[in-house]
């Protein structure tokens, strides 16, 4: 099993989502994570899927039926090496008077922040890859953790290039 | 680079069609005149369906069309089926309109089938009006929602101004790249709201651009590839008559003396009768075609796409083949089997480059040397030709009467099938020259296909004859339909080759499942033997239900009488003629190759294995 990162540039059409999402279930394959947002251009929307594929249903086939979706602009695999991908995590820590300076320290080791304090529990948010989101929150867990809410994998190429230029122009062409 | 790109197929935009000059004069319409004279710029002359609440704002209009005739048919899935055999027929794309609700969930039969064989479909359904959308409405289903996986692209209109636009893109990408079906969803208020009419509306489609000119290294490979085989066959799929690629496939069959192969989508893609040909392949398919895949070492894919019903059991076909795989789609391309050579394009581009590459192999001196591929290709054609036993009690053979339908009609006659036994035997026994003559539901196995599809047929091909090869279960789901051919002039004909059984699926339960037949047996009843199905309650009366419909109608049940029969129907042209042909219950389709199974252990006839003289094998 290997987990990929698909950028998938769309028009922001309504329906759109419903049918990526169906796509993938329909073929077999595990949507690990989500994300969508527009982009610099309010026509084209960006979804950021990260993918879990198992060896003997290749990915090839899930981005070439993608392809073939008429609002799909383009498809852009982000390999883990060459792009920031990052992943915002809002999370209820159980904490007392003894535990908070503990708890706040981890904070500010995984240069995260405490956005809300009550008498019975710290809220924190944090940003990062998922290993270091991971790593913070094995830490956490010891003092007990109340809820947790995480956001899609959001990602973009390191250089540059901007995958969404092409996609642009295409769409100036057709209008 | 840093980036791996996915993206297939943006790298030949396929030129849009032009606007000839100016955008017309706005006129001043409704969104229901503005639909009907959308379908009158495109083109489209028949339209399939049935009005009801929401769509009938659109049928107001239709009654002043000139140009747009609609057919009234009795079932909304007879439309989608008419218009897919419409389609089939002519070339053109296929129009189905239906109201909400169920009028629409009754096109997802033909829609789904219109997918899996790519056929040009445009249906268009009415909605609810735009604020009762999601309210559980009256005659409310969310059928952009339900067809999403089973269309190629569908749009739900939510302004009057945007139908011509919706229109034009719902036919352009329907007929465009791989075929299939595009649904087009207007709700009641946007058919009545007032708008203006342009033509022709702006095409946006930035996402859509199907590739058809294939690359030329990837044809050189290919090229290569066949001069230098041995055993190579020509795989060719429905993809070679969509493109209208049978001129060019001959001649690169020539060239090259390759076998062809022609799928069940693909029969008249290469004539029947041509030396070259060595039959269908598949679970049904000749000896010759099923072992020549076999044992090939080079297998040229045209538009076809390796379905489980022609590999049998994946990882045994066609162990030593290398692949040339070419298809419009590229997510066909190793979908199932890996591909050696990847050529993406239109098929009719495709072989045409094909043949001047293989053409320039030649005059460098590489021709390929199939002789010894023929000898054994001709031994196994000679030893294992299609064929039949006839009946010991004099009962009538399934086979003879689909193959003398296929003798005694006329030239350029259309065939359709539904589907089972009656479909393999009507693939088998009836011989096609040319393409667009055989229609049937290949891919998705649609039982109920035949009529309405023979009707779309002969309405977009009055001049020509059109039989239905039937079975008697299939027949019993859609016959309604021959009311509307009797009531709008559309002549078919139709043979029920009724067995009084679900042939095919008795067939599996006489060989898979020590012939119990389990809910297979149709006309038993408290008056029929249990023992002997044959002798059952002949419910319903085939005859006087096809005359109650406004048909001729006859039964024929003795082999003495076949071809005066088949002659009579085929005398009759102002009225529909149904044939009702009582055949022996015990006839089963061969060869067979046991579903899940290797293509190895293909089945000639009933426990005849065939003997390939495998010691030749490498």
């Amino acid at each position: 099993m290997s987990k990929h990162t698909l950028s998938v540039l769309v028009e922001n059409k309504p329906g759109v989502l419903a049918r990526i999402t169906a796509l993938f279930s329909r073929r077999g394959f595990n949507i690990d994570s989500l994300a969508v947002g527009v982009t610099e251009h309010p026509e084209i929307s960006r979804i950021t899927i990260v993918v879990n594929v198992i060896e003997d249903l290749p990915l090839e086939q899930v981005t070439k039926q993608l392809n073939k979706l008429v609002n799909v602009l383009k498809i852009v695999e982000l390999e883990q090496g060459s792009a920031v991908q990052r992943e915002l995590v809002l999370v209820k820590v159980r904490a007392d008077n003894e535990t908070r300076s503990q708890i706040v320290e981890i904070v500010q080791l995984f240069r995260a922040k405490t956005v809300d304090v009550s008498p019975e529990a710290v809220t924190i948010e944090a940003t990062g890859s998922s290993d270091k989101l991971e790593a913070m929150l094995k830490m956490l867990e010891t003092f007990g953790i109340k809820e947790l809410v995480q956001s899609g994998t959001i990602a973009i190429g390191r250089g540059a290039r901007s995958i969404t230029d092409r996609s642009l122009r295409a769409l100036d062409r057709s209008a | 680079m840093p980036m791996t790109e996915q993206a297939t197929g943006a790298h030949h935009p396929q030129p849009r069609p032009r606007s000839s000059g100016q955008p017309s004069a706005p006129e001043h319409v409704t969104g229901a005149q503005s639909l009907i004279r959308s379908l009158e710029e495109v083109g489209a002359e028949t339209v399939f369906g049935i009005p009801g609440g929401t769509i009938l704002p659109a049928y107001d209009p239709m009654m002043d069309s000139k140009k747009v005739r609609h057919v009234l048919v009795r079932h909304e899935q007879g439309a989608g089926h008419a218009a897919t055999g419409y389609a089939q027929a002519t070339g053109k794309v296929g129009v189905c309109m239906a109201t909400s609700g169920p009028g629409a969930t009754n096109l997802v039969t033909p829609i789904a089938d219109a997918h899996m064989d790519s056929v040009p479909l445009v249906a268009i359904t009415g909605q609810v009006v735009s604020k009762a959308i999601g309210t559980d409405a009256f005659q409310e289903a969310d059928i952009v929602g339900i067809t999403m996986p089973i269309t190629k692209h569908s749009f739900l209109v939510t302004k009057a101004e945007d139908i011509p636009q919706a229109i034009a893109q719902a036919f352009h990408i329907a007929s465009s790249g791989r075929p299939g079906p595009v649904l087009v969803d207007i709700p009641k208020d946007i058919l009545q709201a007032k708008t203006t009419f342009t033509w022709p509306p702006a095409m946006d489609l930035p996402g859509y651009r199907p590739v058809t000119k294939p690359h030329a290294k990837q044809i050189r490979e290919a090229a290569k590839l066949i001069t230098a085989a041995k055993r190579p066959v020509l795989y060719v799929g429905g993809g070679v008559i969509k493109a209208g690629a049978t001129a060019e496939l001959r001649v690169l069959a020539e060239l090259t003396e390759a076998p062809v192969t022609t799928t069940l989508m693909a029969l008249g893609a290469f004539p029947d009768s041509h030396p070259l040909h060595v039959g269908m392949p598949g679970m049904h398919g000749s000896v010759t075609a099923v072992t020549a895949l076999q044992k090939a070492d080079l297998i040229v894919a045209l538009g076809a796409r390796f379905d489980d019903r022609v590999t049998g059991k994946l990882d045994s076909f066609a162990p030593h083949a290398k692949i040339v795989h070419a298809d419009i789609d590229p997510a066909e391309i190793g979908k199932n089997r890996a591909a050696d050579v990847p050529i993406v394009g239109d098929a009719r581009e495709v072989i045409a480059d094909l043949v001047q590459a293989v053409q320039k192999e030649h005059s460098e001196g590489n021709t390929g040397d199939y002789s010894a591929w023929w000898k054994d290709l001709s031994r196994w054609r000679d030893n294992y030709p299609l064929g039949y036993d006839q009946p010991d009690d004099g009962s009538l053979s399934p086979q003879q009467v689909i193959e003398r339908i296929g003798q005694l009609a006329p030239d350029g006659t259309i065939f359709t099938a539904g589907v089972g036994q009656h479909q393999m035997w009507a693939a088998h026994f009836i011989e096609y020259d040319k393409p667009a003559t055989w229609l049937n539901s290949g891919g998705a196995g649609t039982m109920g296909y035949a009529v309405p599809a023979a009707m779309g047929a002969k309405a977009g091909q009055p001049d020509r004859a059109v039989w239905a090869i039937d079975g008697d279960g299939c027949f019993q789901m859609t016959n309604q339909e021959l009311t509307t051919c009797a009531l709008n002039n559309i002549p078919i004909k139709v043979a029920i080759i009724n067995n009084g059984a679900l042939g095919m699926v008795r067939q599996w339960q006489t060989l898979f499942y020590n012939q119990r037949y389990s809910n297979t047996v149709l006309h038993s009843g408290p008056e029929a033997d249990g023992k002997q199905p044959s002798a059952g309650t002949r419910v319903p009366d085939f005859v006087k239900l096809s005359e109650a419909m406004g048909c001729h109608a006859i039964r024929c049940e003795s082999p003495d009488d076949l071809d005066k029969v088949i002659e009579e129907a085929n005398s009759i042209n102002d009225r529909p003629v149904v044939v009702d042909f009582i055949v022996h219950e015990d006839a089963m389709v061969w060869p067979m190759v046991a579903a899940g199974t290797s293509n190895d252990t293909i089945m000639a006839a009933r426990d005849v294995r065939p003997d390939f003289g495998d010691n030749e094998d490498d």
